[in-house]
Formats: C-alpha cells, structure tokens, sequence
C-alpha cells in the first residue's frame, strides 16, 4: 500500500513536471489554430471581444512604450488600418503587453495610433497567444483562425498588406 | 498703547501658527518618497518582462517605468498592499516574490512539502528494509567453527621427510 501510494505520488509529481516543460516549450498560437478568444477593454474605456469580429479579418498586434522594436511599424500598422478603414471587414487591435500607461498613450500620441488599443491586464491575453515577446502580430481569418504570425516587427506597409489583402474577398 | 502691543503680539502669534502649519499641509499633500522608500516596495515585485529579477535590481527602460509608478503611488498615499494589488491587476500573478496561497498556484507550496515527506518515507522504509536484513543476517549466521589443531599421522611425517630428502639430494 505505501509503495503504490509513494509510486502514485513520483508519477503524478513527474506528470506535472512534464506538462508544465511541454507548457514553457511551447511557442506562439501557430498558423491554422483557433485564435483564443479574449476580452480587452482600450485606454478609452470601450470593451471589444475577439468573437464579435467573426466574419471579419483581426490584426492584432502585441506592442510595449519600452519596446524599440515595436517602433518602426508602429505607423505602418496604423496606415494599414486607414487603408482597409473604409471597408469596414479589417479591424485592427492593439494590446500593450506589460507596460505603463501614461508611457502608453504618449506613445500612441506620438506614433498618431487611432485604432482601438488597450492593456493587457494580467497579461491574460498575451499568456493565451503565448507570446514570447513584442512586437508580434496575429492575423485572424474571417473563421477565427490564425492566417498569419509575425514574430518581429512589419518592415513596411506592404508586408502588413501582402498578408491581409489575400484574405479579402 | 497697551490695547495695539496685544494687538501687535495676536498677528504675531498668528503668523507663527501659520508658520508652524505649513510644513504639516505640505506633508499631508504628500511629499516625494525617497529612493528607498520606492526600493522597499520595488524589491517585493518582479519584472513581468526579464525573468526572476526583481524589480528593485532591474535596470531596464520598463522597470524604471515601474519604478516611476510606485513612486507616484506612494506619493498618492497608497499602501504597498495597495500597490502590491495595483501591479498584480495589470500584470498577473507573477510579479509577485511569492504567488497567492490559492488555486493552481498552491502546487508550488505543496511539492516541496510532498518531496521532503516522501524523501522521509522512503528513509525510514529504507532504514526498515536495511535494519531488518541485518537481523536476519544475525539469525542465519552459522556458529564460527574454531579450527582445530591437527597432529600429523606417522605417515605423513614419513612423506614430508621423503620429500625433503629427495630435494636436498638434487
């Protein structure tokens, strides 16, 4: 009896170390999974749900005020978002992973940002994405599912578009 | 004359009073906490961004950004309870030293203690186990038998002296 329960013990103690390595070693949500859905509320106060854009194509883009990275496509996206503003079937969403927010908005100020972008409040949503670090960008299908990973910043205008003009109609 | 000296004496008093009050309504505004005021409830949390450092030792551009938070909500007048909980809202659990006794996170707190008690059983069966073969060891040992001496036979005595015969020959 003492020796099942302290073997049941080892096995279970292994169990979760095992899930928890398969956990840390696994990368980003991968292109053709279902995008996570989640809950964001903006800087303005507005609530926006991932499951509400069904039919819609999503960029979401993961960024940080203390990311140097993050920069350089900071205007691209938001001119990608005024390029396809007017359809209306490409919406765009920021998530400020882990950062302050008055460092927040005056990067948004800066970068002239006007689509909706919010915290990541208990990084619940990067933790669901598993994203490694920032910037990097999900573009979700109409479906829900994920058509695109960018690890690393978009160097320009045209790479953002190249990956969401073939998911239009 | 008297009358305007008291009068003269009243503003001074009340000057004074003034004087007195102003360092008290300053502070009570809330003055700038020191380095080690900030410190003290910097070295309590983690960077959410670089791994186990805490956010006191850390000198990234993001911890001086939180840094620079829990100085202004020490400022405010918040508690470090309060400021624990305002961190821990934006962004998660893991910024704290120590993860809350609750949930999932009690697994931390328990494998420890499972490991220590099973190395425990494990020892004492161990011990058990080894306490146990040495008394069996004790009751089968079969009793010394003391070697006697033996006294050689005559005709061994002849054999040896042959030999010793021979060898002295050659």
């Amino acid at each position: 009896m003492k020796k099942i329960l302290l073997w049941s013990g080892l096995g279970l103690l292994l169990l979760i170390l095992t899930i928890g390595l398969i956990r840390s070693q696994k990368g980003q949500v991968g292109v053709g999974e279902v995008a996570p859905d989640f809950e964001l509320i903006s800087f303005a106060g507005e609530s926006y749900q991932l499951s509400e854009f069904r039919g819609k194509v999503v960029v979401l883009n993961f960024w940080a005020s203390w990311c140097e990275s993050c920069k350089p496509e900071a205007e691209d996206l938001e001119a990608a978002y005024q390029y396809y503003l007017s359809r209306g079937d490409v919406i765009f969403v920021g998530v400020d992973y882990v950062d302050t927010e008055p460092e927040a908005l005056m990067y948004l100020e800066e970068f002239g940002i006007t689509y909706p972008n919010g915290p990541d409040l208990r990084t619940k949503i990067s933790q669901a994405y598993r994203v490694g670090g920032v910037p990097e960008t999900f573009i979700i299908d109409q479906d829900g599912f994920i058509a695109h990973v960018q690890i690393g910043p978009f160097t320009s205008l045209d790479e953002i578009l190249i990956r969401i003009d073939p998911l239009l109609d | 004359m008297v009358t305007e000296n008291r009068k003269t004496t009243h503003i001074g008093l009340f000057i004074l009073l003034l004087i007195c009050l102003l360092p008290i309504s300053v502070s009570a505004q809330g003055s700038d906490p020191t380095d080690d005021e900030v410190n003290a409830v910097a070295k309590q949390l983690y960077c959410p961004v670089c791994e186990n450092i805490p956010l006191d030792a850390c000198g990234t551009q993001a911890c001086e950004q939180w840094r620079g938070i829990i100085r202004d909500k020490l400022s405010e007048g918040w508690t470090e309870d309060q400021i624990k909980d305002y961190f821990v809202a934006q962004y998660g659990d893991r910024v704290l030293a120590e993860p809350p006794r609750e949930g999932f996170n009690w697994i931390v707190y328990l494998v420890p203690l499972f490991i220590f008690m099973g190395g425990g059983v494990l020892f004492y069966l161990g011990f058990q186990q080894w306490k146990a073969s040495g008394q069996n060891r004790n009751e089968r040992r079969p009793e010394k038998k003391t070697p006697k001496s033996v006294k050689p036979s005559d005709q061994d005595i002849k054999r040896v002296e042959e030999e010793l015969r021979k060898r002295s020959k050659g």
